[in-house]
């Protein structure tokens, strides 16, 4: 058993945060507020670092014209992941990379995915639909994708909760599309449900930095406020909540590469979402919190922690369909135990 | 990242099951809770067994092994060297995890020996002191308890004030211990005690070795809120100890202490975790009989609960692969100490919520509390005990996220 990283997985988490570090700093966060909704800041540089394709196998299949890819796992994935979440990178990440790897998506397109069945409450929303080259839908009960033009939809633009995360709301019915062959959905399911998971728990750990950060820094009373064992307790909880959704994740990746059996992954992945969205979450609220005043801007940052940690949360499996499916793996676990 | 049992680990683990399989049939009943030399030999004698089967210590460092070998020359072993002593970090989580998922018994009585006095002397002892106390340690023929604790001297430990005093070749030790586990059944205890009452508080500490049975100790059982005697007091009127039971240097025992306090917060509760995911198991067993199952979010909240203790397990396996690469748990400790601690009491308190009506009683049978509750009364110990959770916030807040100590400007 060994968790460190290897030298290559360190290499490449570091490099993709020194590009996004470089590219992706405190102005580009705030041009990409106010950046047009067709427009996806940074895709050219994060399809070129190999995001999109990380997973791609280095020989794709003969039929598939698209680009090779680098051939790694998910465990290299979730680690690219947690630093896009960390560096606030909008825009539909998870669903390209996951039309890159399982739908011959061409590098540099961008996509988006939308369970149909079983459908979510309230409107089918769609992010950057104006800037999409697919749309997959997801029906996860009889496992089929379908893929359509997102031209052809009927739509109208909404303003989304998160700034840069702006939605287009779909109206049924949708063109009938042929379920893409050998592509199942259940499986894209689960695995967009990780890489999210690793999106909020880079999210997260940003949370806590920032947190710290103000802390460190703010003075009232004469000396910082994270002196104040108030301030110093919600800033450990915040990181407890964050290491063990960051064990979670990486380990859900670790057991998918080594082939786990699907039900067996389906839990690690319900239980490592559940643990990131709820790091995230709380976190970018009590990273609002230790703001004070200053949190509650449109100036300050901490806003657009709080309603991307909202927008990956309502992202793939949330918390009922998690919670749901590890009390039934509890259940059956239970019933051999009687 | 790598989850898999190394080759070497899977013999570990195979040669490991294979023994338990073979002893776990043969034990005897375990004693009454109440009974405490019958806890004291049942204990001790688990630990017989694992000694002879080369399973004592796994957990102890590497250097012990030289110990190992000297006490068996000088035949105060009886020539035989504990096999898995000298383990990986990963190695002994697979003892924690298979002793546990077998039903093998707790360390018990063997707690503060094998978990905080023996690796203690192990790292800072004189090779006297090893070859006397280890070898006792690890066959189980001698049981050790903890004098940190005092009334005035929880949290904040450096305030305690027993007080030893030099006398020839032995120090007069005068003052009271609190939170003295087994302290009924013990042969040892390992005192923290003041040497110096005119130094700095950290600096005028002693860590003595004191005899439990030296003229002038009292011990008197305290009886916690869940009815049980599972703690004592200790009073030490003027008990001598002999200057040769010191462990470390004359005032330097608060050093000595870390030492062994990091023992406690590395895999301690690692075992724990798979006895809570089985705990869990059996809960949503008994939920389903019962109908509380059709409990929407009873059923969801057990749920994000088989989460919380997978993901714990998972963090556990990170610290000690990290231990493995620097030799030292990282600071993800306190994280998990913080984290599992409120699970813990999660869990009991989701299964009186099972249980309705018979979480208030307290009786024998699967129909009311019984154990369920007796758990969820002891373990409201886990958010106090072995560092209360918000020293551990204060230490993740300023050793982990180097936020300022408070108090200063």
């Amino acid at each position: 058993m060994d968790f460190q990283l290897t030298d290559d997985q360190v290499a490449l988490q570091q490099g993709l945060r020194e590009l996004l570090e470089g590219r992706f700093g405190p102005a580009q966060l705030r041009n990409a507020v106010t950046a047009e909704a067709d427009r996806l800041p940074l895709w050219p540089e994060l399809t070129d670092a190999g995001l999109f394709s990380l997973r791609k196998p280095e020989r794709p299949d003969r039929r598939d014209p698209s680009e090779p890819g680098l051939g790694l796992g998910l465990a290299e994935a979730v680690l690219a992941f947690e630093e896009v979440g960390r560096a606030l990178v909008p825009g539909p990440l998870v669903a390209t990379e996951l039309a890159t790897v399982h739908a011959g998506l061409p590098a540099h397109g961008a996509a988006a995915l939308l369970r149909t069945e079983p459908a979510a409450r309230g409107p089918l929303l769609v992010e950057r639909l104006p800037a999409l080259n697919a749309l997959l839908l997801l029906d996860t009960v009889n496992g089929e994708v379908r893929q359509v033009e997102p031209a052809r939809l009927r739509s109208t633009g909404r303003r989304g909760v998160d700034p840069m995360s702006p939605v287009w709301e779909l109206e049924e019915p949708f063109l009938p599309a042929e379920p893409l062959p050998g592509v199942d959905a259940r499986r894209l399911w689960a695995e967009g449900t990780l890489l999210t998971a690793a999106l909020q728990v880079g999210l997260a750990s940003r949370a806590v930095a920032t947190a710290v950060g103000y802390a460190a820094q703010r003075q009232q009373f004469g000396r910082p406020i994270g002196a104040f064992q108030a301030v110093q307790h919600l800033c450990a909880d915040m990181l407890a909540r964050t290491e063990p959704a960051r064990a979670a994740v990486r380990a859900a990746a670790v057991c998918a590469d080594a082939g786990a059996p699907a039900g067996e992954l389906a839990v690690e992945i319900a239980g490592a979402k559940l643990l990131a969205d709820e790091a995230a979450v709380r976190g970018a609220r009590d990273c609002l919190q230790v703001h004070g005043g200053m949190g509650f801007t449109w100036e300050a940052d901490v806003h657009l922690l709080l309603k991307r940690a909202w927008v990956y949360e309502g992202s793939f499996a949330g918390a009922v369909e998690s919670s749901e499916l590890l009390a039934a793996e509890l259940s059956a676990a239970g019933v051999g135990h009687m | 990242m790598d989850l898999r049992d190394t080759p070497a680990e899977a013999a570990f683990r195979r040669g490991l099951r294979d023994w338990l399989g073979k002893v776990l049939p043969d034990l005897p009943p375990p004693p009454d809770p109440g009974d405490w030399p019958g806890r004291r030999s049942y204990d001790t004698g688990w630990q017989r067994r694992l000694y002879d089967a080369g399973y004592a210590g796994v957990h102890w460092p590497r250097e012990t092994e030289e110990v190992w070998r000297e006490a068996s020359r000088t035949g105060v072993v009886a020539g035989r060297r504990a096999g898995g002593q000298g383990a990986t970090p990963a190695e002994y989580l697979i003892f924690l995890e298979e002793t546990e998922r077998a039903g093998a018994p707790y360390v018990g009585a063997n707690f503060v020996g094998l978990l905080h006095a023996g690796p203690t002397v192990a790292a800072e002892g004189t090779p006297e002191q090893r070859r006397r106390w280890l070898p006792g340690i690890l066959s189980g023929a001698e049981v050790w308890c903890q004098g940190f604790s005092e009334p005035g001297a929880g949290s904040d430990l450096a305030a305690l004030r027993t007080r030893a005093v030099r006398d020839g070749d032995d120090y007069v030790v005068t003052g009271s211990k609190l939170w003295t586990s087994h302290a009924e059944v013990a042969d040892w205890c390992e005192l923290l005690v003041r040497t110096d009452a005119t130094a700095p508080r950290h600096r005028g500490i002693s860590w003595l070795v004191l005899p439990m049975d030296a003229p002038g100790v009292t011990v008197r059982p305290l009886r916690t809120l869940a009815g049980t005697a599972e703690f004592a007091e200790l009073f030490l009127d003027e008990v001598r100890v002999p200057v040769a039971n010191r462990v470390g240097a004359e005032n330097d025992g608060w050093r000595v202490t870390m030492v062994t306090l990091s023992f406690e917060r590395g895999t301690a509760f690692a075992g724990e975790v798979v006895a809570c995911r089985r705990a869990l198991v059996e809960l949503a067993g008994l939920a389903r009989r019962n109908g509380a199952w059709g409990d929407q979010a009873l059923r969801r909240s057990l749920g994000l609960l088989a989460a919380r203790f997978g993901a714990l397990w998972r963090l556990v396996q990170w610290n000690v692969s990290e231990a493995q690469a620097g030799g030292v748990p990282g600071p993800g400790a306190s994280v998990f100490k913080l984290r599992f601690s409120e699970a813990r009491q999660e869990l009991y308190d989701l299964a009186a919520a099972v249980l309705g009506t018979g979480s208030l009683v307290l009786a024998d049978g699967e129909a009311q509390g019984g154990d369920w509750t007796a758990q969820r009364l002891q373990g409201l110990s886990y958010t106090i005990a072995a560092g209360t959770s918000q020293i551990q916030r204060n230490i993740v807040a300023q050793r982990v996220l180097g936020l300022p100590k408070p108090g200063r400007a």
